[in-house]
């Protein structure tokens, strides 16, 4: 297990180096896009309002304040921003990646085959940020840039974040195809059919 | 009797206030938990993930935040007394207190309509926030519980309907599958709610009722009891870990509710609650008193 300090944009070459249990620190870019945004590029065909490319896109739907006084031009504070569950975006991730250039998606849970691929065929990374952890990654975001496509709502908008060492980012799935938490659930699997028969026989209330 | 604007208002604020300081703060028994588990961890990433986890509970209190970005689909669990002389402006003192909350909290706005798909931007809409009503009797009381449920780990619920020759044994493998699927993603470790009963609807609406009450309580009836320690044992042994990370536990504790079933059905339903559990019950006299009972010692 290693760490990175990596800052926007990542190169093929940095993304060569991590694999899956390593951590990163991330500084610079990092842009929010969940469901409504995967939806509209990938299913929709519309161009990300945000350039993407060597940067990282946050499956994550913040808390934002707006702190700008009437008649300013907008201005926002991150509350509170954690990780949502990645698997949502599985079916369109790959193709995001290879409409966008995106080279680090972070979010949390694990994320299935299709984006296992689109991570090889693009030299990607899936990573994970402590799920329920809100308030730690909101203070890693030192300043909002803007938003993009506001009219999704405040949990589905593009969040331009500007962030500083953003971590710990778990490598979950890496550029070479490996996956850790499809692994994991391998061996949870195997466990659990051990427990099930552990219960049998504990069960017979109707015996 | 007239409507009382007034008790309205003073309900709205006090509950308000209430929903506030359940965002950033998990109730007494979840944080007592969390540390116990934490002690347990001892390998892999799963000590690093508690102790971020324990910096978040510590950030959010000292910054007055909510301690994760999503604050939930606002649903209230009430238990009215048949004497509590404010029945009138509960239900609009309740959709009041969420439109404040929105703001000062601040929560993430959460409620979708419907068909026409859009956000309300104030976490009130059709049917929302959902009010689930309970009577007590010979009570001048309100008791409320507030549940931030995140989609996170609403996505695992589930409820269906089992043949009776299935089995108890039914029940146990539709919740150790969902539990090692849907349960990985589900911000662990989850509190896991069951719920048993004739039909789907009520083993749903069960499941959720079984998530209120306190982590390490248990089922009056001993076999349920014993049902629940088995279960959280065989969850345990998978080793979860926080975050799916793989550990030494899986979950913060089992708690199953029921109602009787129909001879020839043998309903489940499934909820689970995320580590970050914010589940906040409150006591309110018709003063407007109240006992924070979750929360021991805040005052609002």
């Amino acid at each position: 297990m290693s760490t990175f300090y990596f800052t926007t944009p990542v190169s093929d070459e940095d993304i060569r180096k991590v694999h899956i249990g390593d951590v990163i620190y991330l500084t610079g870019d990092i842009t929010t896009g969940r469901d409504d945004v995967h939806l509209r590029v990938v299913m929709g065909g519309k161009e990300s309002p945000v350039d993407l490319k060597g940067k990282a896109i946050f499956h994550a739907g913040p808390i934002m304040k707006k702190i700008s006084a009437e008649g300013e031009p907008d201005k926002y504070k991150v509350i509170s921003v954690g990780p949502t569950t990645s698997m949502r975006m599985e079916k369109a991730q790959a193709e995001f990646l290879k409409a966008t250039g995106t080279k680090i998606i972070i979010g949390k849970g694990g994320m299935g085959p299709k984006t296992t691929q689109g991570c090889i065929d693009n030299c990607a990374i899936h990573t994970i940020f402590p799920g329920g952890c809100a308030v730690v990654a909101a203070e890693e975001c030192v300043d909002v840039e803007g938003v993009e496509w506001l009219d999704l709502g405040m949990p589905e908008a593009m969040w331009k974040l500007k962030a500083e060492k953003f971590g710990p980012l778990i490598v979950s799935i890496d550029s070479y195809g490996n996956n850790l938490i499809e692994n994991n659930k391998k061996t949870f699997q195997e466990k659990k059919e051990a427990a099930l028969e552990n219960l049998k026989g504990k069960l017979d209330f109707m015996h | 009797m007239s409507y009382d604007k007034v008790a309205e208002e003073r309900l709205s604020e006090l509950v308000s206030s209430f929903i506030c300081h359940a965002s950033g703060h998990l109730p007494d028994d979840v944080r007592k938990r969390l540390s116990e588990m934490a002690e347990a961890e001892n390998e892999g990433f799963a000590p690093d993930i508690y102790d971020v986890m324990k910096k978040n509970m510590e950030m959010a209190d000292k910054l007055g935040r909510p301690s994760c970005q999503d604050t939930g689909i606002p649903q209230f669990f009430a238990r009215v007394g048949t004497k509590f002389p404010h029945l009138d402006e509960i239900e609009p003192a309740l959709i009041d207190a969420v439109k404040k909350a929105t703001v000062r909290a601040p929560l993430r706005h959460n409620a979708v309509e419907v068909f026409d798909e859009y956000n309300t931007g104030n976490n009130v809409g059709h049917k929302v926030p959902w009010i689930d009503w309970e009577l007590v009797q010979d009570s001048d009381q309100l008791e409320l519980y507030f549940y931030m449920a995140g989609g996170g780990c609403s996505l695992p619920g589930m409820a269906k309907v089992l043949m009776p020759l299935e089995g108890y044994d039914g029940i146990a493998k539709a919740v150790f599958d969902q539990m090692t699927t849907y349960g990985v993603n589900a911000c662990p470790p989850c509190l896991v709610g069951i719920g048993i009963a004739g039909s789907a609807e009520v083993a749903a609406k069960l499941s959720k009722k079984a998530l209120l009450r306190p982590v390490g309580s248990h089922n009056e009836n001993p076999k349920a009891a014993q049902m629940e320690k088995d279960f959280e044992e065989g969850l345990n042994s998978i080793g979860l870990g926080p975050g799916g990370f793989g550990g030494k536990l899986s979950v913060m504790g089992v708690n199953i509710e029921q109602a009787s079933r129909h001879p020839a059905t043998l309903a489940m339903g499934l909820s689970t609650a995320c580590w970050a559990h914010r589940r906040a019950g409150i006591r309110i006299n018709p003063d407007f008193t109240y006992d924070f009972f979750t929360h021991k010692g805040v005052t609002l």
